[in-house]
């Protein structure tokens, strides 16, 4: 994975100083709440419910051991002991000082790390496939790209003070596990003739007004993909609306313009931007893509695996995907264990989990947009002492991609946005369907749970979705289905009233029992809702 | 160098509908929501360009510099308006070489933050050199 030169270690240490500065002179009352938002905001502090929140980014999802164990040191030393990991493939803190800010800025710049632009109007993390690198149907790693994109927009001094945050996504297999197209931009390397080049895709977006991205231009020359995002960018930043916080996101410039008019001006400011020679050479895409080549793995190693205890080969069969490379798998670890809170780990699971990539995945860990942990590149020889230490910490439960492993945004109990709760709401939901064997006879169903219109747990992308509303000063959960954030992409449609904390559960229990009646063999939860339509679904919760 | 204050009898700026009417003008004030190609044309009669920030987090302004100078202008580019600290070095590196804040900035602070940054990741307006092509030479 990308290791840090001189110059990087130096920018990240720049903005230590900077944001130490900016915090001192705040305290000292030199700058108001006002015009100190907008800077700890660029360093990913936010004031939530209770206290500050500090989210660190995880470029790409991808980290080495050493990172993954100062994240729990931070956990430990400046937090309460956990840390939530994000559908950005991030990770936050939930109980910071914003006194504590600065000094844990300067621990995660001792790792490589820190928490540029993962907030604010500015290009957040970039976001990526959680199986780059390692994934056995991609065309080729997505990472160097997204590397790349990092370094650019690092401190864009054009685009800081956009009229919204921007998120792009790169992805280089047909399979989406980025959710790219709900991306502002999302970028997936694609193949013409022999040669490679990136597909744009502008304008997606969940939120209030959820949109799925439209194509912008099929395949941009990878010479050019800085220069042609900087035109995508320019071109929002001078004509994205800001009159309206609502209307603010590129997905409505692009709406408002239609895509063709969009993509025709990006055309004619590409034409002038590729002239200014912002493009780095391919000796400098050569020299990172240097640092992702695929770790030594022995491709003569075993392909068996001894399945003879039940209870590990369950977990096989459900977290364990296919590796390019013989004789290896990837390790999903599920941090949706029976009745916890989506995406928390505790330090001491952190610190683990570092322990067995260190050991196992030759030193490199993923956080996935499912709010899950990657182990990329194990020896299938090494699947059941994985899976036995994970059982240890109550990280193995077998439920990837089932009812219960489910996103959820930090709702009501912590975040300032929020209308509603969400992590109760996932973990009935979780109680209710906690029995393996039915859970796998659902099969693929993608819950998520959002705890307002912002859309951060993204429900308008699961199977089901759940956004929680308040009505009249209660908390109220309205029920959608037939959304996908996959190469299937779609956004769910709203099945009718919404329901009480319990009644959404049984409501989501009535069109679970609906569709084992309705679906014919083979067929997923969403398929089968594709097929039959809403009616049948409309009928059995409300009668 | 980086200039704060409005040099005494400078001719003042006309709006950008008065000079496109009047052909005798060299200073012009461009609103955030203005077209700045609508000055190329007749960059090369134009001593200022004032460009406003109305809001610090309007950020068009940064985009209107860059075109500008990409387009040639070298005449004084002036960011007037909402200007705080924490925005010159990007200001700077948009283009700008002259300052009007509403609010007076701390010469100390104004220092610090224009030098805090020894390199930078991408090219901009400022002539400085990216730091992928410090790395290759």
């Amino acid at each position: 994975m990308y290791k840090y030169d001189e110059y990087d270690q130096q920018m990240v240490d720049a903005r230590v100083a900077e944001f130490a500065d900016q915090v001192k002179r705040h305290l000292a009352s030199e700058i108001t709440e006002d015009q100190f938002k907008p800077l700890r905001l660029m360093n990913g502090l936010y004031l939530q419910l209770h206290a500050y929140m500090l989210r660190v980014a995880v470029p790409y999802g991808t980290l080495d051991s050493r990172q993954m164990r100062m994240l729990a040191h931070i956990a430990r030393k400046y937090d309460r002991d956990y840390g939530h990991f994000t559908t950005r493939q991030n990770i936050q803190y939930n109980w910071i000082k914003l006194e504590d800010a600065p000094a844990i800025l300067a621990d995660l710049a001792s790792v490589e790390m820190h928490a540029i632009q993962t907030s604010g109007n500015c290009i957040r993390n970039i976001s990526s496939d959680q199986w780059a690198g390692a994934a056995a149907d991609e065309l080729t790693d997505p990472r160097p790209w997204a590397e790349l994109l990092r370094q650019w927009s690092s401190f864009h001094p054009e685009f800081s003070y956009l009229p919204r945050k921007f998120k792009i996504a790169v992805i280089a297999a047909e399979e989406d596990r980025a959710a790219m197209r709900l991306h502002d931009i999302g970028i997936q390397i694609v193949e013409k003739g022999g040669v490679h080049g990136a597909a744009f895709y502008v304008g997606g977006g969940m939120g209030r007004t959820p949109m799925i991205a439209p194509l912008i231009n099929d395949f941009v020359p990878l010479d050019d993909l800085l220069s042609y995002t900087e035109a995508c960018l320019r071109v929002y930043n001078r004509y994205g609306r800001r009159d309206n916080i609502y209307k603010a996101r590129i997905k409505i410039l692009i709406h408002e313009l239609g895509a063709d008019e969009y993509r025709r001006q990006v055309e004619e400011e590409f034409a002038h931007v590729k002239s200014l020679g912002i493009d780095p050479p391919k000796a400098e895409f050569d020299r990172i893509a240097a640092q992702f080549a695929m770790p030594p793995l022995d491709a003569s190693a075993s392909d068996e695996i001894d399945r003879s205890d039940p209870d590990f080969a369950v977990w096989v069969d459900q977290n364990v995907a296919a590796h390019k490379v013989p004789g290896h798998a990837i390790v999903n670890i599920s941090l949706k264990p029976l009745g916890g809170i989506p995406g928390d780990a505790s330090s001491a699971q952190i610190d683990l989990m570092a322990d067995l990539a260190g050991k196992f995945s030759h030193d490199e860990l993923r956080v996935t947009h499912a709010q899950n942990i990657v182990l990329p590149h194990v020896r299938k020889a090494d699947l059941f002492a994985i899976w036995q230490a994970l059982d240890a910490a109550d990280l193995a439960t077998p439920n990837l991609d089932l009812i219960s492993d489910i996103i959820a945004c930090p709702g009501l109990d912590y975040c300032s946005l929020a209308n509603a709760r969400s992590i109760p709401v996932a973990q009935k939901i979780a109680q209710r369907f906690a029995d393996p064997a039915r859970q796998r006879d659902l099969g693929e169903l993608k819950l998520k749970i959002s705890g307002c219109i912002n859309a951060c747990g993204h429900h308008h992308a699961g199977h089901i979705g759940i956004l929680g509303v308040d009505r009249k000063g209660t908390e109220n959960y309205q029920l959608l289905l037939g959304g996908s954030g996959a190469e299937d992409v779609s956004l769910g449609t709203i099945t009718g009233p919404g329901f009480d904390e319990d009644g959404i559960v049984d409501a989501i229990e009535r069109v679970t029992d609906k569709y084992l009646s309705e679906r014919t063999d083979g067929e997923r939860f969403v398929d089968t809702y594709r097929r039959v339509g809403m009616a049948p679904f409309k009928e059995a919760i409300y009668g | 160098m980086v200039e704060h204050l409005q040099a005494d009898g400078e001719e003042p700026c006309v709006t950008l509908d008065a000079f496109l009417d009047q052909s005798n003008a060299t200073a012009v004030r461009l609103e955030s929501d203005e077209d700045a190609r609508a000055l190329i044309p007749h960059l090369d009669r134009l001593k200022l360009i004032e460009v406003a920030f109305p809001k610090f987090r309007d950020g068009r302004g940064y985009s209107s510099g860059r075109i500008l100078r990409e387009a040639g202008f070298t005449g004084e580019l002036r960011a007037q308006g909402d200007v705080l600290v924490d925005q010159i070095g990007y200001l700077k590196r948009c283009g700008f070489d002259s300052f009007a804040p509403e609010k007076d900035l701390n010469p100390a602070d104004v220092e610090a933050a224009l030098t805090r940054w020894p390199e930078h990741y991408q090219g901009a307006a400022d002539g400085a050199v990216p730091i992928w092509k410090l790395r290759h030479g």
